[in-house]
């Protein structure tokens, strides 16, 4: 009975619903999630508290903050892929300083291209290109995502965590120096009769406590946007 | 002496390492929950930046600077590129080194310490203030004196919000501001409140 009534079937062809229609497709639906997580609700600065440090030091001009913003992505793709790679070579006792070992060789390269093409940002962003090393993000992605996962994915992840850091710095690094001197990529922005009017730039916005209160506001507003509370 | 002192009131209250450089802001934002944790961090924090500031100052001063091998008969070498590498393995060290003398001599301060302890290797502070002091051409003494008292300055700042923190228990926060939100203006106003010792001199 079932056959004779399945046997009709496949003179119909199928229906274009019943199956995903075959693309080409780069991310599978697992990688696609893996990568865009960290953009928005899992953001590794706002959600996860890693990175917090150069967040705040290198934003008070777009420049700085979009080097930073790259440097760390690059680093945190090829570190997450490295260690995924090593992943199952690595002795659980020495995991942490294979992983710092690993980490701080790719900082040292980034830091060497930095110096060798972007000289003078290089300069200014001083020890911070250093303190990729300590940024918690690489750290936490390595230990928490890239000890468990094939390479592909755990570079996705990282890279997926760098442009979520990168986005946080830009957003920080657009209101510093808008606010604090008037200027946007070097750019002057603030029309001149506006300072005629007696508008005056915001010193504090360029000072640490600017950066502290922009960050707080900036958490308040992506938390209440995706409805996400720590308990106190 | 005069130098010292002044440098040392610089590194504890005008340039406090974690409220104008914002390093160490992870385990700051972590830690800061509890008053005694708080404290217990901060001490071993001041202990290991005293210790691994003048070593990584000897580090670059005899192996890393350009021309730093020239004690060994190679004034050409430079191997200014290893020392983020050399840094962070003496920071490494000296924490795995520290848990193990403590360990042995104090087994009840190395309880109270004994899960945060680790932690140090990765807390930026540390590896910021080496860096720092290579950035500045600090001598031998004055990294001693930088390396303590950015530690003090750091403890100081950690301690202070644990105790802030404690307080806000009491207080109805909105939602989506509780625990980093609240944090970060809480120190946005301490950082502006350090600001008004800037500019003080001791002479």
């Amino acid at each position: 009975m079932i056959q004779m009534a399945a046997a009709p079937a496949p003179q119909t062809p199928p229906k274009p619903a019943a199956q995903p229609k075959p693309r080409l497709r780069l991310l599978s639906g697992a990688d696609k999630r893996t990568f865009m997580d960290p953009l928005s609700d899992n953001n590794p600065i706002t959600r996860q508290v890693l990175g917090i440090c150069s967040a705040l030091a290198v934003t008070t001009q777009v420049r700085t903050a979009v080097v930073m913003a790259i440097a760390v992505t690059v680093v945190t793709g090829l570190s997450s892929l490295v260690i995924s790679v090593m992943r199952n070579a690595i002795p659980s006792k020495i995991r942490i300083i294979v992983q710092l070992s690993v980490i701080a060789s790719l900082v040292i390269v980034a830091d060497q291209v930095l110096k060798a093409f972007v000289f003078d940002i290089s300069r200014q962003l001083s020890v911070f290109v250093g303190l990729i090393i300590t940024n918690c993000i690489l750290m936490g992605r390595a230990e928490g995502f890239a000890m468990q996962n094939p390479p592909w994915r755990s570079f996705l992840d990282g890279i997926g965590n760098g442009f979520g850091y990168s986005l946080i710095l830009i957003i920080i690094g657009a209101f510093r120096e808008v606010l604090g001197s008037g200027t946007l990529l070097g750019f002057h922005v603030v029309p001149k009769a506006l300072y005629a009017a007696g508008y005056a730039n915001m010193g504090l916005m360029v000072l640490a406590p600017g950066a502290f209160i922009l960050l707080g506001l900036l958490v308040w507003a992506q938390r209440a946007h995706t409805g996400y509370a720590e308990e106190s | 002496m005069e130098h010292y002192i002044n440098l040392a009131v610089k590194s504890i209250f005008v340039e406090n390492i974690l409220l104008a450089y914002f390093l160490g802001m992870c385990s700051f934002l972590a830690i800061s929950k509890r008053v005694q944790t708080a404290t217990g961090l901060g001490c071993a924090v001041v202990f290991v930046m005293t210790l691994t500031t003048p070593i990584d100052w000897a580090i670059q001063t005899y192996l890393c600077r350009p021309g730093a091998l020239a004690w060994a008969g190679l004034p050409n070498v430079d191997l200014s590129f290893l020392t983020f590498i050399a840094f962070i393995a003496v920071i490494a060290a000296v924490v795995q080194l520290v848990e193990m003398i403590i360990d042995r001599f104090s087994p009840a301060l190395y309880s109270a310490l004994g899960i945060f302890l680790p932690l140090i290797a990765v807390n930026c502070a540390v590896l910021g203030a080496s860096l720092l002091q290579v950035e500045r051409g600090l001598n031998l003494g004055e990294s001693v004196v930088f390396g303590m008292c950015s530690g003090i300055g750091w403890a100081l700042a950690i301690i202070a919000m644990s105790a802030i923190r404690y307080k806000m228990r009491y207080s109805n926060v909105p939602p989506a501001l509780r625990g980093l939100g609240i944090t970060m203006l809480m120190t946005g106003l301490m950082s502006m409140a350090f600001m008004c010792f800037s500019g003080i001199q001791l002479k």
